[in-house]
């Protein structure tokens, strides 16, 4: 099992490594340049040439990668050239504000999308089975950011009881647990949770249905074991595919829904993001790129590893 | 003649999905404590629809069961919830005939045979694990300990049906039903799983259903057989009078089907033709279609199953036993 960690985390290094390359080349690759945003229009060459020399951008790319990756590595992502502030904070900020909406859309998505599927696999080709594949065609079909603008006109407007904008009272963007803070998470979290909870109920229902068709099922009644104990044994079955699809699904949520975000003001990193494309802050952007990607490498190898402790024919042969 | 420990009485079984189908029409089969019956047939003649059913193991949905079948005293058919539970796999229990499919595959093989201890009656974690370790030894697997923590892919087939074995019996069933249970192994395996069947038979005293359609495993096992076709019994006797005196010309040809020494260089004698359509079985003797004296009166009418001297038979035309004609 050890050997098996240390292999899958040495799988990783590549991974981030090209990860690395791929966040600080494509901002190269768009269009715009980033002084154009703090340089005055008229502004003369040698305070162009300050600048960018002050920034580094006045070197070769490939040493500019060197340099970002040594400082990266230590945790430091440079300077937001917008704000003037540390690009590790102000992602470090984001990242927590998404973490929160993700983990409570995916907490919400995965555990409805669980019950409905496995109610539609167990009651396969029934009325229940049906009302829940329309809901998760719904859920995967439905366009998110539209979703939030009708919550947001329906349970913000015509129904005042949530309100619409931002992570707390006052456009605060410190969390706090309180209902307040809890009242602004509802609406964005709901509109997150809808395609992961398609999704899952989906694979959920499919999975369910087709262990329940397996002989060794037939063999477990046949053993004389309650339906509690036999759900007991499905689920066990089921829940390698369930956990690799669901996360799958939370990295998707953790980088945040940029549009999401947007409709609702969130300060998070899919907000971020926007902001940093709009303004052309490089470093800003890398850096926002280079954290999401990471969590991606993190959550697989989160997955790969949990698998095997679930399934025993993985890994242990 | 005390009440028989199995009887089914009538019993049809009908499957209603997307095609009608009668896998078993008017079977009545009496069974004694201790017994071995073999079931003997082919593909789709009703032999495993017969076990699944006296464990009730057929979506209800899309089953229709008519007539009766009683085990130990109970109305298997009435029966429900935690009493239903307890019948299965404590009163009656099943081997299958792919072990490699019929264990969970995430559960080790001892977890799963102290689950289904635990499921019927009040021992502790601790006593069930020592009597699943208990059964694994019972049923001659080597390195049983050790065997207890594989996971069921872990094992051979042998190995796999042993343990499927260990675990049929750890609850002290009265009938066993043992479905193809060497179909799936190697010859060599075959012989070693038949013969540990028997002899945990004669040790426990249990009864056994017996389902094959390899006449040699049957004889090797088996008190009585009965012949199934077409969802149907055709012919029941002895192991003995089956061998000696089959008079269901379906029987003759079962057993001039067989590959012998004294065959040798001749071609197999095949019984010509296929099953029936189960969804469109034919008015009189389902066999009548494949038989060499069928006649008017067998396309027309069913025959029943007629006992004489413990020998039954379900033909117009049985073949006549040699004492008899003499």
């Amino acid at each position: 099992m050890f050997a098996y960690i240390l292999k899958r985390l040495i799988y990783a290094i590549p991974i981030a490594l090209s990860v690395t390359v791929v966040s600080f080349v494509l901002v190269y690759l768009a269009p715009g340049d980033p002084l154009n945003a703090i340089a005055p229009a008229d502004a003369p060459e040698e305070v162009i040439q300050a600048l960018k020399s002050a920034y580094g951008l006045d070197k070769p790319v490939p040493v500019q990668y060197g340099l970002w990756l040594m400082r990266a590595v230590q945790g430091d992502l440079g300077t937001s050239i917008a704000s003037g502030r540390a690009v590790t904070a102000e992602v470090l900020s984001a990242v927590s504000n998404t973490l929160l909406l993700a983990g409570m859309a995916a907490l919400g998505g995965v555990l409805v999308g669980c019950v409905l599927g496995a109610l539609a696999g167990y009651r396969h080709g029934t009325w229940i089975d049906r009302v829940a594949t329309v809901i998760s065609v719904i859920g995967v079909s439905i366009p998110h950011y539209w979703l939030g603008l009708v919550l947001t006109i329906l349970f913000s407007i015509w129904l005042p009881w949530f309100p619409a904008m931002g992570a707390g009272p006052g456009g605060s963007s410190e969390w706090l647990w309180d209902t307040e803070h809890l009242r602004h998470l509802v609406l964005p979290a709901l509109t997150l949770s809808v395609i992961p909870m398609g999704i899952i109920t989906r694979t959920v229902r499919a999975l369910v249905a087709d262990m329940l068709e397996q002989e060794f099922v037939t063999a477990l009644r046949a053993r004389g074991l309650s339906g509690v104990a036999i759900f007991r044994h499905v689920a066990k079955n089921t829940a390698p595919t369930v956990l690799a699809v669901a996360g799958l699904q939370i990295g998707y949520l953790m980088g945040g829904s940029i549009l999401v975000e947007t409709v609702f003001a969130w300060p998070g990193t899919g907000f971020l993001l926007n902001t940093a494309i709009f303004q052309r802050d490089i470093p800003l952007l890398q850096g926002t790129i280079l954290v999401l990607c990471m969590f991606f490498v993190v959550l697989n190898l989160l997955v790969d590893i949990l698998q095997p402790l679930i399934d025993p024919r993985m890994g242990r042969s | 003649m005390t009440a028989p420990l199995v009887s089914l009485q009538n019993l049809s079984v009908q499957f209603c999905g997307n095609r009608k189908a009668s896998a078993l029409n008017a079977v009545n089969i009496e069974l004694g404590a201790g017994e071995v019956l073999g079931l003997l047939g082919e593909s789709g003649s009703g032999k495993s629809v017969t076990l699944r059913t006296l464990l009730r193991l057929h979506p209800e949905r899309s089953t229709k069961i008519q007539g009766k079948i009683e085990v130990d005293g109970h109305d298997v058919l009435a029966l429900k919830g935690r009493a239903l539970d307890l019948y299965r796999g404590g009163t009656v229990s099943m081997v299958f005939q792919e072990p490699g499919l019929a264990f969970d595959p995430v559960y080790t093989i001892g977890q799963q045979i102290t689950e289904a201890i635990r499921a019927h009656g009040a021992v502790g974690e601790a006593a069930a694990r020592a009597q699943a370790l208990h059964m694994l030894e019972r049923v001659q697997i080597p390195q049983a300990r050790r065997r207890f923590d594989a996971y069921p892919h872990e094992l051979s087939g042998g190995m796999r049906q042993r343990a499927m074995i260990a675990l049929a019996l750890a609850c002290q069933p009265k009938l066993l039903l043992a479905d193809e249970p060497t179909t799936a192994l190697d010859a060599t395996v075959q012989i070693q799983v038949l013969l540990l069947l028997r002899e945990l038979q004669r040790e426990t005293g249990m009864s056994v259903i017996f389902v094959t359609h390899d006449i040699g495993a049957a004889v090797e096992v088996a008190d009585r057989i009965a012949v199934m076709y077409a969802g149907r019994i055709v012919e029941q006797a002895t192991v003995g009078d089956i061998v000696r005196t089959p008079r269901h010309p379906y029987t003759v040809g079962l057993l001039a089907a067989t590959v012998g020494a004294e065959h040798r260089g001749q071609p197999l004698q095949a019984v010509p033709g296929a099953p029936p359509d189960l969804a469109a079985l034919p008015p009189g003797c389902s066999f009548a279609p494949r038989c060499a004296h069928a006649s008017e009166r067998c396309r027309r009418e069913v025959p029943p199953l007629e006992s004489k001297g413990g020998h039954a038979v379900a033909c117009w035309h049985p073949a006549q036993p040699v004492a008899e004609a003499a």
